[in-house]
């Protein structure tokens, strides 16, 4: 039997080079300096992984579009099983890809690994930030929660003010009449097929430059060179065992929010980006009229050509960690800038925002409205509390989702806010109205 | 080489370094591949919660049909379809035999799930797709059908119609 398997894998490397390949790319020398602070590349590589696994499993029950995304959001979270897991591990892991990304970055940077020759597999690093951050603004929107909607306003309007080329852009990306069923469409498909390809091809190129060049050696008179296994993997794999606990446990326990279903009228609702642009938001707050364009396009624009640039400002020989200081100041810098930004940003986000505003319901009218919901006949279509006809959503979760404004609105003219309802509409006298949302929002979820 | 292996065997020799590092590789990756394909197969493959399925709804007179004259009607009634919650169109193929009880067939065949009709010539339901032939009492005539046709439960209140889920054949 075990030649029968030596005969057939070697008959697979002799037709493919196969095993050859793979021996080649695991027993390449990499310095003997390296260690902990290079396992990042490997866990980000990883991280990216499983959001293309996560994000392909999610598409097997989403529905894009303005009309199903949310219900088909929630029909994973609340009907298929590990739903709710599968997608706080898209978006956990997003946010983890983030964090690990920059300190890619960051050890990279104070280590000089970017100087000559790997100039160009530091600007592909760079154009990998720019690919991963696209990914988080086009996902942002997919969920169609109010946080979705009002966050994509902000930034397609943002794109406007780029100079020559802002209505251009705008067009390209659906929003050119505002935030829309074109919006959604457009940023689906970045999000799914341009930006995962673009991804491929820049992530391959990288690791063929790192091939290529070695791993920049820690010090740099180190000349001792190890296998890359299973030395350097193993620091990689636990590397990526703790990243991937970390995830599994803020998947399974952390809840991801979920607001109301995205409401264009909602004139209540205060928009707040993800926390990695957090600190863009606040910078917005310090240029006003004219100069705005320059904190929300010309700041960020100068800030990725610095990025480009570095290894042709620093061009000196590579020099140990410890004599690295202005590389270290510089990062501390911009660590400190970033985070008192995001600080500010975050203290200064209203209390409403982070938790909901609690609301005392009068009670009488809670009872005269649960006494009008079965008069009216209600319940023949809706469920409360599990009982109840199937023909209409279930009402428990209706306060979380919608506005009460909305729900009048609704009972006046379903089809017109929920496009296919067959819901026909209700004229209630304005007392049995408010009676009937009072109860509608007094439903436990 | 054969002196050396003979020597672990009888004094077990501690774990040496690159044993440990490739153990601890291959116990991790194998946590990490355990945890996603569960994950995955419970996502892919367990039924949801609540299944999609069909209210039972009034699909007409029974004053309507003639006793020996299958009759294809249609009738609207609510679907649960994934996440999508609507009213949509069904049809079904009643059937009032002489005792005035009333047979409602699903209707498409149990072969491939091809659209059936009824035949009043040869007194039979024919597929057109690859021939199956069922009796007015949904037996397999001929054909390639592996199983008498499929029912929808009924409910007779006074002289109206209600269909209900399907009843699968066996």
């Amino acid at each position: 039997m075990n030649t029968l398997v030596q005969q057939t894998i070697g008959w697979v490397d002799n037709r493919t080079g196969l095993r050859t390949a793979i021996r080649k790319f695991f027993l390449e020398d990499v310095p003997a300096s390296t260690g902990w602070p290079q396992v990042f590349g490997s866990v980000a590589l990883f991280l990216l992984l499983n959001q293309a696994l996560t994000g392909i499993l999610l598409a097997f029950n989403y529905s894009p579009g303005p009309g199903d995304a949310y219900s088909s959001l929630t029909y994973i979270i609340h009907q298929v099983a590990a739903g709710h897991l599968m997608r706080g591990l898209h978006h956990w892991g997003s946010t983890l890809m983030i964090i690990v990304v920059a300190c890619h970055m960051l050890q990279v940077f104070v280590y000089g690994a970017y100087k000559k020759p790997r100039e160009v597999t530091w600007a592909l690093g760079v154009v990998l930030l720019l690919i991963t951050l696209g990914f988080g603004l086009t996902g942002y929107l997919l969920p169609w929660d109010n946080k979705a909607y009002w966050g994509t306003v902000v930034t397609t309007q943002i794109t406007q003010q780029v100079p020559f080329a802002g209505a251009y852009i705008s067009t390209l990306i659906g929003a050119a009449n505002g935030v829309g069923a074109l919006t959604f469409a457009r940023f689906y498909a970045l999000h799914t097929l341009v930006l995962p390809a673009l991804m491929i091809f820049t992530v391959a190129a990288h690791l063929t430059l790192v091939r290529r060049h070695g791993v920049a050696p820690a010090a740099p008179d180190d000349q001792h060179k190890r296998p890359f296994y299973p030395h350097q993997l193993f620091h990689d794999v636990v590397a990526i065992f703790i990243a991937f606990l970390a995830l599994f446990l803020a998947a399974a326990l952390i809840d991801v929010p979920l607001e109301r279903m995205a409401d264009p009228t909602d004139t209540t609702y205060v928009p707040r980006p993800e926390w990695y642009f957090l600190f863009l938001f606040q910078s917005l707050k310090f240029f006003h009229g004219p100069f705005e364009v320059v904190g929300s396009v010309g700041l960020p624009t100068v800030a990725i050509l610095a990025m480009l640039a570095i290894p042709f400002i620093d061009r000196g020989r590579m020099r140990k960690l410890t004599e690295r200081t202005a590389a270290i100041a510089v990062a501390i810098l911009t660590i400190a800038g970033w985070s008192s930004l995001t600080l500010a940003a975050v203290a200064s986000t209203p209390a409403s925002l982070t938790s909901p505003p609690p609301t005392a319901l009068d009670s009488k009218l809670v009872a005269k409205g649960a006494v009008l919901y079965v008069k009216a006949g209600c319940d023949s279509c809706h469920q409360v509390n599990g009982v109840g006809g199937h023909i209409g959503p279930a009402l428990n979760r209706v306060a979380k989702r919608r506005s009460k404004e909305w729900i009048e609105r609704h009972f006046v003219a379903p089809g017109a806010l929920s496009p296919g309802s067959i819901m026909p509409p209700y004229r209630f006298p304005k007392e049995d109205q408010d009676a009937l949302v009072t109860y509608l929002f007094s439903l436990p979820d | 080489m054969t002196n050396e292996y003979i020597q672990e065997q009888s004094t077990p020799a501690p774990l040496d370094r690159r044993a440990f590092l490739e153990r601890t590789i291959y116990t991790l990756m194998s946590l990490i591949a355990g945890a996603v394909s569960i994950t995955s197969a419970l996502y892919l493959l367990r039924p949801p919660k609540n299944q999609s399925r069909s209210d039972w709804a009034d699909a007409g007179d029974l004053r309507d049909f003639k006793p020996g004259v299958p009759k294809q009607i249609t009738f609207e009634r609510n679907h649960t379809d994934g996440w999508r919650a609507f009213a949509g169109k069904d049809s079904v193929w009643v059937v009032k035999n002489p005792d005035d009880s009333v047979t409602a067939f699903v209707p498409s065949c149990t072969h491939l799930g091809c659209a059936y009709a009824w035949q009043a010539r040869r007194g039979a339901f024919v597929c057109p797709c690859h021939g199956s032939v069922f009796s007015q009492t949904g037996q397999v005539i001929t054909g390639p059908a592996p199983r008498p046709l499929d029912r929808y439960q009924i409910e007779q209140t006074g002289s109206r119609l209600r269909i209900g889920p399907i009843l699968k054949s066996s």
